[in-house]
């Protein structure tokens, strides 16, 4: 006789599904120092790389001589371009349809590029040996303001391309121009300015910054001359694009390259692309037949591979009197440096910018973009954003903050006066986007009720007063930010990379005692997946989550991916994950209604198992199932239990969040205080509260290093002054702000799960919200804008332009 | 480069090997003794990744040239847990606390929070915040981690762990 204890709910709890607050398995190994990260990899015969870089901005090669280099003992080669070439692999294509030096050909362009690159026997040899590269320049004029590249007598940066017309993306205006991507009705907002009450126009200036992992990029290529086969160990986020990517540059066959991603040390965007290192590392395992390691260092990080921002945007806002919002208007520089390296979608030169009219119904918009080659490092990644998302929510949210001053309305009321409404979703965007689902209003009231925030306005205005009686010289901050984000990476009518549409994919295996494992086309860099897809699948298969191993990083094993970045990893593989179970859940409802001698439609689905309808002591649980699956199926059909799926999404996902800050700033020393960071997140379906929360911290954390330090700077002469953590800023535990977190839910009506991601939300709600915070101190001074990042420099310095100090 | 042969204790173990004058400890860690568990994250002394116990003071073992190891008793994070498997107390808080993403990060930061709580057995928040200060970590925002110290200090001392109220 079936016993029916225990119940459903002590079923459940067993499962470890969805919900609850699983604990990491990946732990196990990381608390050990037992996790197997690139640089942990010693093969035999391994050879080191390391580069000859430029000490220039911007300069001619007049001669590149490795006489002495190749003479240190130890060293077994070096490459320069003109070596690549004899290979075709001087220059390899960008994600963003442009093409890029892979070692300097005729001319560096920015500080810290590759110029040779030294094969050595161990790591200390290959420095030393770089360093005895000789290479003569003849220096060029620099230019790393991006709003002088279309000057008429700019300094040509790409000569290789200075008569095209045309690029990836459509006309060039000028040599050092890139494309111009316009979205929205120009004639209609164009209207909406001109009969509007109250505008504002302001040049809003996201600088360039680094995601800057703890572990640098890096990699380890074995190439196997007997069997034409080429294996890549690196920090990938995306193990399948850069199989097909090394495929298509190297010629070597697809099923003879294999890639694998093992244990990564925090990506954020940085390890999304293809770089110099992984195709100089290849080319020398080629060239010597022994595997070769390269590992970039920190100042190689931070100055050459990814950056991220460089956005210089013109925000416009049209308003009633009364502050509701008519229109937004948008004209934006985007820095990409030297080479377009951007990791967008093909088809989005500025990636998803244009969720920039945000969390409000604005009935006209319009953006341009125009992109431009600076001297400056290649790049343009995500850092922890879906593509340029981050950008246009701090402009936004910036840009209503200084309209609200400028109606002379609370930030906070002004929102909620133009928040899109509940019952407007699916709310599509006067720039296009249809947003899946959301509740504004609930959730920005939760944390204004949650903060006690008409308290905190009263308390600030009598701190005003007593400032302004020479009382106290602390000003008072109080930051709001509301933003949506647009996450999940892509519908294929949207999104692809070189033509690769942009699904994902999950590949489950439940074996006969009802264990399986699962594998994937993502990766993951520190977001637990091993974890929460395993919750996915114990709650769609009621088979415990300690039983589903999960398996991502292969790419012989794994399903093709497009990888983790831009918060895709639930929206489009947890989507795939759910299908696939919901594929072996089906064939195993046939089993168990042929072992139970019923129809599939007199069962159904209780937590583990599958019961008669009525008759709920016989039943059959996915164990039971699984085992039968590989000896009892009915006639007819495969035995095993297991699916794939390949999911594209129909949508993207839009999580949102309602963030409020408060800061003390010190007007004669321009040091600000966090005194308090509560974030409301919304993400859909919540999987694992813990990681969730953790997820939430980390992106605050960094959010706020980029709000109040962080900038990858370049002086006139093309010198990046930032390039160590000597210098970028990287908080430490003593300056980070403790974190309140919160939440509301509104599935997505698309997702199988109703799951929209949140790995980035923080980092795209919390830097406008501590921007905010700053500005808001301010504001009541005639303040208006005082740009990121909010360092005690440049505090002071904005103390003192407003006469503070006098 | 002429080397040098050193000898040290690791984890309780004997160990050696010979090195460049110039070769970083954690190199020799590393690369001759296969403990990868301590990480380089920085060219600067920055980061703490690679931070080990050595002599009975937390140490940057990218920091030190393996020769200066020389006669040092040094312990890395391979020698947390007991000889039968069992997790340090600090081991078991960073996962109970969910004092880790990537890991990167985890090795040196338990290194140094198990030095910190041998000197002071009772840190207040400050104190830990302070303590930890120079190992970075870019996933956490911290919070997790100075609540693992703190429930592993509430074990170590026998007392209950209180979650301070936020």
């Amino acid at each position: 006789m079936n016993d029916q204890t225990p119940t459903a709910a002590e079923r459940a709890e067993k499962l470890q599904g969805m919900g609850c607050k699983r604990k990491r398995v990946e732990d196990i190994r990381f608390v050990q120092g037992k996790g197997k990260y690139v640089d942990d990899l010693k093969l035999p015969g391994m050879l080191y790389g390391d580069f000859t870089r430029s000490p220039h901005g911007h300069a001619r090669i007049k001669k590149i001589d490795t006489t002495k280099a190749a003479a240190v003992p130890g060293v077994v080669a070096v490459l320069t371009a003109e070596t690549l070439k004899t290979v075709n692999l001087a220059w390899m294509p960008t994600l963003a349809g442009d093409v890029q030096m892979v070692l300097a050909d005729g001319k560096v362009l920015f500080q810290n590029q590759e110029v040779a690159f030294v094969i050595a026997e161990d790591r200390y040899i290959a420095a030393d040996a770089a360093d005895l590269v000789e290479v003569e320049y003849e220096t060029l004029p620099v230019n790393v303001d991006p709003l002088k590249a279309m000057a008429p007598d700019a300094p040509v940066i790409r000569e290789d391309i200075r008569d095209k017309t045309e690029g990836a993306h459509g006309k060039r205006k000028h040599y050092n121009h890139i494309f111009a991507w316009e979205v929205g009705d120009k004639a209609p907002t164009d209207a909406a300015f001109e009969k509007a009450d109250v505008t504002i126009k302001e040049l809003i200036v996201y600088p360039r910054v680094h995601p800057c992992p703890l572990e640098t990029c890096q990699c380890v290529a074995s190439f196997d001359k007997i069997a034409g086969e080429l294996t890549l160990w690196g920090t990938f986020q995306a193990p399948h694009v850069i199989r097909t990517v090394g495929s298509l540059i190297s010629k070597i066959p697809e099923h003879k390259i294999h890639v694998i991603a093992p244990d990564i040390g925090g990506g954020f965007g940085n390890k999304v692309g293809a770089y110099s290192g992984y195709i100089c590392a290849i080319v020398a395992s080629i060239v010597t037949g022994r595997p070769v390691k390269w590992v970039e260092d920190r100042i190689e990080n931070l100055s050459t591979t990814a950056f991220a921002r460089d956005f210089h945007m013109t925000a416009e806002i049209a308003a009633t009197r009364d502050g509701k919002v008519k229109g937004l208007r948008v004209y934006t520089v985007a820095d990409h440096g030297a080479f377009d390296a951007c990791a967008n979608a093909s088809k989005w030169p500025a990636g998803l910018f244009s969720i920039i009219t945000g969390s409000y119904d604005f009935p006209n918009a319009h953006v341009l973009v125009d992109g431009v080659y600076s001297n400056k490092a290649p790049g343009g990644v995500a850092y922890r954003c879906s593509f340029r998302v981050t950008e246009a929510a701090y402009c936004i949210e910036r840009a209503m903050d200084i309209m609200a001053q400028k109606l002379n309305m609370d930030p906070a009321e002004f929102r909620m006066k133009n928040l899109i409404r509940r019952e407007q979703f699916p709310y599509t965007s006067a720039l296009g986007w249809e947003y899946d689902s959301g509740d504004y209003h609930t959730a920005l009231a939760k944390a204004m009720e949650t903060v006690g925030y008409q308290k905190l306005r009263e308390e600030q205005r009598a701190k005003q007063e007593a400032f302004r009686r020479g009382e106290t010289r602390e000003l008072m901050g109080i930051g709001v930010a509301f933003f949506t984000e647009i996450v999940g990476a892509g519908p294929s009518r949207n999104c692809d990379i070189l033509g690769i549409a942009m699904f994902d994919s999950a590949e489950i295996r439940i074996h006969p005692t009802g264990t399986g494992i699962c594998r994937l086309g993502t990766k993951s860099q520190g977001q637990g997946h091993e974890t929460t897809y395993a919750q996915i699948i114990a709650t769609e298969l009621g088979l415990p989550a300690d039983n589903i191993t999960v398996e991502e990083g292969n790419t012989d094993t794994a399903p093709y991916g497009l990888g983790t970045y831009g918060s895709r990893s639930t929206p489009v593989s947890g989507a795939a994950t759910a299908m696939a179970c919901r594929k072996i859940k089906a064939k195993a409802q046939m089993i168990a209604a042929y072992m139970l001698e019923v129809h599939d439609d007199d069962l159904e689905w209780d937590v583990d198992r599958f019961r008669v309808k009525g008759a709920p002591e016989r039943f059959k649980t996915m164990t039971e199932l699984a085992w039968a699956a590989y000896n009892k199926v009915p006639p007819g059909m495969e035995p095993g239990l297991e699916a794939v799926n390949y999911y594209d999404p129909p949508n993207f996902t839009y999580p949102f969040g309602a963030y409020i800050c408060v800061v003390d700033v010190d007007v004669d020393t321009g040091m600000t205080k966090v005194r308090r960071f509560y974030a409301l997140d919304d993400c859909g379906t919540r999987i694992n509260p813990m990681i969730i929360e953790g997820q939430i911290h980390g992106g605050l954390a960094e959010a706020f290093g980029i709000a109040m330090g962080q900038e990858i700077h370049y002086d006139e002469t093309g010198n990046v002054t930032t390039a160590s953590f000597l210098d970028y800023f990287l908080p430490t535990a003593v300056e980070t702000p403790k974190w309140e977190t919160d939440w509301t839910t509104t599935p997505s009506p698309h997702h199988p799960i109703g799951a929209k991601g949140v790995g980035e939300s923080p980092n795209v709600g919390g830097v406008p919200c501590f921007a905010n915070a700053v500005n808001d101190a301010f504001g009541f001074l005639g303040s208006t804008h005082i740009p990121m990042p909010h360092d005690h420099w440049r505090t002071w310095t904005a103390a003192d332009k407003l006469g503070l100090h006098a | 480069m002429a080397k040098s042969h050193v000898s040290m204790t690791v984890n309780g173990k004997a160990a050696e090997g010979l090195v460049e004058p110039r070769t970083l400890l954690i190199h020799f860690l590393r690369e001759q003794l296969n403990l990868t568990g301590p990480h380089i994250g920085c060219d600067t002394s920055h980061c703490g990744a690679c931070t080990v116990d050595l002599d009975g003071k937390s140490v940057k073992s990218c920091t030190m040239f393996a020769v200066q190891a020389n006669g040092a008793d040094i312990r890395t994070i391979e020698g947390m847990a007991a000889a039968d498997g069992t997790l340090h107390v600090l081991q078991d808080a960073f996962r109970e606390m969910h004092g880790l993403q990537c890991g990167f990060c985890t090795p040196g930061m338990i290194m140094r929070a198990y030095r910190l709580l041998e000197e002071n057995r009772n840190p207040s928040e400050e104190e830990i915040r302070f303590g930890i200060s120079g190992n970075l970590c870019r996933c956490t925002g911290y919070q997790n981690i100075v609540k693992a110290i703190q429930y592993a200090a509430a074990k170590m001392n026998g007392v209950p762990f209180k979650e301070a109220a936020e």
